[in-house]
């Protein structure tokens, strides 16, 4: 599961310096997924989010996705 | 639009600062929901909670009118702040507290106790 959220990042954000996605508790659907990307640049934190909801819309959807964290940051 | 989300838009709108969360002000039942009010309480912010889990259609609802698929959502003067990570994060780094000054001026150090609302279709 962890590496199928992490093909939709890096298809999403193809230009990532760093994607990672941590499985919180070992359960497969309790997940901290971090993605740093110029595209955040210029972005509200809500914006940013929203970026990575979209890019996971379908696990989110299907109930994959029990409990999301989210860290962005745009890249330096 | 629904009743029920006609009734989520105007607690919305006229509650200063409102926590849609899983639980009630006094006991979250979900650990996000958790981070998300100790987050405003830092700041000495009282809130309105409402409570999603009484009925799947006031979750389904909300994130239909926000387009934000997970909860908690916190809203200060109407605006979508974000969820536990963005309320956080923006507590800690002062954005928070300039947010509620921005869109409520002084008022919302002084706008009573908390309280979780119920919203019904």
């Amino acid at each position: 599961m962890s590496a199928r959220l992490e093909h939709l990042l890096r298809g999403a954000f193809p230009d990532a310096s760093e994607v990672s996605v941590v499985d919180r508790t070992g359960g497969g659907d309790h997940f901290h997924v971090t993605v740093v990307s110029p595209r955040f640049r210029e972005l509200s934190l809500v914006d940013q989010h929203r970026l990575v909801y979209d890019a996971l819309a379908a696990p989110l959807d299907d109930g994959s996705i029990h409990e999301l964290r989210i860290t962005t940051k745009g890249a330096t | 639009m629904s009743q029920l989300r006609d009734q989520i838009q105007t607690t919305i709108e006229s509650e200063p600062v409102v926590a849609f969360v899983k639980g009630t002000h006094e006991r979250a039942a979900c650990g996000n929901s958790l981070r998300a009010m100790h987050a405003l309480r830092s700041l000495g912010a009282s809130f309105t909670a409402v409570d999603v889990l009484p009925d799947p259609a006031i979750r389904q609802e909300l994130s239909a009118l926000t387009s934000w698929p997970t909860i908690p959502q916190i809203f200060i003067g109407g605006e979508l702040i974000g969820g536990a990570d963005i309320v956080e994060e923006l507590a800690a780094n002062g954005e928070l507290e300039a947010k509620l000054n921005e869109k409520l001026g002084d008022s919302w150090r002084q706008t009573g106790a908390e309280k979780t609302v119920a919203v019904t279709a």
